[in-house]
């Protein structure tokens, strides 16, 4: 597919020292951990040391880089190394609640640690709550550059992003989630008494004591017990849940991080991408460009749906021996109908976005689960637009 | 088949990995429940407007809407729930609160209790679905023959309609447990029925698979496999075997084409001969991944992919699909 935007030269992206952070996002199921792991790929046989940080991908792809347990640490990936023994792979799959978990064990004394561990609304908030994955890739992210800069072990970290339904919950979830966490609301709920709610009206007053009550009866008194004394032991110990997050959200302003925005031809999709885009732009973090994955392959011969289903309706009056083109030129007709739709909806994104770079990545036949298949996609993320065709 | 599916079902409950044509399916399938006059409830929960996109209408507001009618007669409604909403509906009904609710909704607080108790959220949404079930059992006028929801993904179907184990570290008494208690005999019932769209693709698949033996464990009742956006052979399987080797007479492709008047280099038999080997990769791979769907053992319909898009007219196609696979 050939996109009226500048080409987004992924070599020239993977080639440059001074980047050392690349971020893959996107809407759910356009190819982010495909993307990340191919781009981490090339980087390493193009002699850069990369760490990619992928998150929940699929089991075979999981077990191509040698990842068979999730152990919340990065193994080196087996075989992959560049030109004259430079360059080298790790991969590790995030496990939030470990993360999560190692973060308290990080920051308290054992003994408060574990009564952290043991409360029911932590074991609830490191593992099924609504944000916490964002927090604790950004988390591992963290983790992860101050392990490169202290052992110099990867000069090149490309991160996955969460399958989440809207692109932008990974720069606004951990935020949202630190707020909650540090909020008034949570105060004031869990422990009035320390008159945390003073000053916020009588009918506010009123709603809130009213609203605990009703919260005591719906809840059990126990959900909130619990909560309290989660606040209480966290309020000691770490520094604030959303101080956490932003220092890790500046990092993503580093001029050394490169976002690259991945999309499906798709309209929910690209919408997603677009949002994204302007919200970069917004945060001045430095975008890359865009990946637009899983493109139906047409337009390369001159042969447009209608001219091919006329021909095919032609041949299949003559007979039997014309069943064979006229399937193939009836199976081109579809091809070039998506082709032209996808090709659509991406004008559409160019268009409003005249200065993003972009590469398309066809539709592979085949899922890509081991690391020819990521190679392949390697190549053809890297693979520059043919120049103008010749005029006939 | 002219066999009708899922005769008692009212509640058809839609699940499968994001982006597989959950919203799509649903909406379909809302609409061949709603042949020969009569009534379905099209229902989402994820706060998104997916069935005001689809059809293409404005945002739906937390209240029944007719937005299409069936060929024959019928209608479909649509409701968008949302937890927020519902809460408030709750605490009105229970605890008369409704004023008191909006200030708390304007302090965050409502948003504050659907956070710290996910179950909380739940459980209402479900709540509200069943509530609408029970309709029919109390032959309200404003029944509905069959409700269409369109759920979360599979990874978090169980969950979400396993309330009873999600409210099990809430209230043991009091309202919320009543409430729960009366959703999962409408869910874990035969009224329901709990079906799961995929594509025929390794990661869908494998998600399918695991979907059906976590809602099986929970206890839950899974319907049928919606399996979307296939691409039936459009070649023979002799064909397909030589597209498959590159053993496709040239020749005689190029001879056909001069035939039907086409105008052609080269290129344009190597590339049809190029696309002809990757609709047959493609073939393998869904035949492969079908008979994995197939060992499932449960009702399967197949919806193709359409090549203009989803559109209005996209969706009835697919709505007449199940009609004649039985579904009505
Ligand atoms: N260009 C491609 N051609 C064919 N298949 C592809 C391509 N890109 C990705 N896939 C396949 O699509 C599926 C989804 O890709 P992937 O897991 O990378 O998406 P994701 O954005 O990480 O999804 P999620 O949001 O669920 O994390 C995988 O099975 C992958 O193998
Ligand atoms: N049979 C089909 N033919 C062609 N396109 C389809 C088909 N079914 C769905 N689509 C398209 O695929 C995309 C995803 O469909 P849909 O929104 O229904 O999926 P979903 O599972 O509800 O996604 P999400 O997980 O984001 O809620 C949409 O663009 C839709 O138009
Ligand atoms: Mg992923
Ligand atoms: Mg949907």
């Amino acid at each position: 597919m050939k996109l009226n935007a500048p080409n987004l030269d992924v070599d020239a992206l993977i080639r440059d020292r001074s980047i050392t952070i690349i971020v893959c996002t996107g809407a759910g199921g356009v190819g982010k951990t495909t993307t990340a792991a191919a781009l981490a790929l090339r980087a390493a046989e193009q002699g850069r040391d990369v760490c990619v940080l992928t998150i929940d991908p699929a089991k075979r792809l999981a077990q191509a880089m040698g990842l068979s347990v999730l152990d919340n640490t990065p193994r080196l990936v087996a075989g992959v190394c560049g030109p004259a023994g430079t360059g080298s792979l790790h991969a590790m799959m995030l496990d939030m609640k470990r993360t999560f978990d190692e973060v308290v064990e990080g920051n308290a004394d054992p003994e408060r640690a574990q009564a952290i561990l043991d409360n029911p609304f932590y074991q609830a908030l490191s593992s099924s709550f609504a944000g916490t994955q964002e927090y604790m890739a950004m988390e591992k992210l963290g983790q992860l550059r101050a392990a490169a800069s202290a052992e110099s072990s990867w000069d090149l970290i490309v991160v996955d992003t969460p399958p989440s339904r809207s692109a932008l919950d990974f720069l606004d979830a951990p935020e949202r989630l630190g707020s909650f966490l540090d909020g008034r609301f949570i105060r004031i709920l869990t422990a009035p008494a320390r008159g945390a709610g003073r000053g916020i009206g009588k009918l506010a007053a009123f709603s809130f004591g009213l609203f605990t009550n009703v919260l005591n009866k719906i809840l059990g008194s126990q959900v909130l017990a619990d909560v309290g004394s989660f606040v209480a032991a966290i309020d000691t110990t770490f520094g604030g849940f959303r101080e956490r997050a932003d220092a890790t959200y500046k990092l993503l302003q580093d001029s050394g991080t490169s976002f690259i925005v991945i999309a499906a031809p798709e309209r929910d999709a690209l919408r997603e991408a677009a949002f994204f885009v302007e919200r970069l732009k917004t945060d001045s973090m430095p975008l890359a460009g865009l990946v637009l994955n899983r493109v139906q392959g047409g337009g390369e011969i001159d042969l447009s749906a209608e001219q091919a289903t006329a021909s095919a309706e032609r041949l299949e009056k003559m007979g039997e021996d014309e069943r064979l083109t006229a399937a193939l030129l009836r199976l081109h007709a579809n091809r070039q109908k998506i082709h032209t739709r996808q090709l659509h909806l991406a004008e559409r994104f160019t268009a409003a976005h005249p200065g993003v770079a972009a590469t398309t990545v066809p539709a592979l036949a085949e899922d890509v689960h081991d690391l020819a298949g990521l190679r392949e996609i390697g190549d053809l993320l890297a693979k520059k637009p043919e120049p103008p065709s010749r005029s006939k | 088949m002219t066999d009708v599916w899922w005769p008692g079902v009212a509640l058809h409950v839609v699940s499968g990995k994001g982006g597989t044509g959950k919203t799509t399916v649903a909406a379909a399938l809302a609409l061949a429940l709603a042949h020969q006059g009569k009534r379905t409830l099209l229902m989402e929960v994820e706060d998104r407007q997916g069935i005001a996109q689809l059809f293409d209408t404005a945002p739906l507001p937390y209240e029944e809407r007719k937005i299409a009618v069936a060929p024959g007669g019928g209608e479909v409604w649509a409701l968008a729930l949302n937890a927020q909403e519902a809460l408030l509906d709750y605490l009105d009904t229970f605890y008369n609160l409704r004023r008191a609710g909006s200030v708390l909704r304007r302090m965050g607080a409502i948003d504050f209790a659907t956070t710290i108790a996910p179950g909380l959220r739940d459980v209402l949404l479900t709540g509200k679905a069943c509530e609408v079930v029970r309709r029919i059992d109390k032959r309200a006028p404003n029944a509905y023959s069959a409700i269409v929801l369109d759920a979360p993904p599979t990874g978090r179907i169980s969950r979400f309609l396993n309330v009873n184990s999600e409210v099990s570290g809430l209230a043991k008494v009091g309202p919320i447990r009543n409430h729960a208690d009366l959703v999962m005999s409408v869910i874990s019932s035969p009224r329901t029925a709990v079906h799961l769209v995929t594509l025929l693709e390794e990661m869908p698949v494998q998600e399918t698979i695991d979907g059906v033996s976590d809602l099986r464990s929970a206890n839950l009742p899974v319907g049928g496999i919606f399996v979307n956006m296939t691409r039936p052979p459009m070649l023979t399987s002799e064909q397909l075997r030589e597209a498959r080797s590159g053993t496709l007479p040239a020749l005689g492709i190029e001879r056909s084409l001069a035939e039907a008047g086409l105008t052609f280099d080269n290129q344009v038999v190597t590339a049809l001969m190029h696309e002809a080997n990757d609709h047959a990769v493609r073939v393998d791979l869904e035949a492969r991944e079908a008979t994995r769907i197939t060992e499932l053992g449960l009702p399967t319909f197949m919806l193709p992919l359409i090549s203009e898009g989803i559109d209005l007219g996209g969706l009835y196609q697919l709505a007449n699909l199940l009609r004649e696979c039985g579904v009505r």
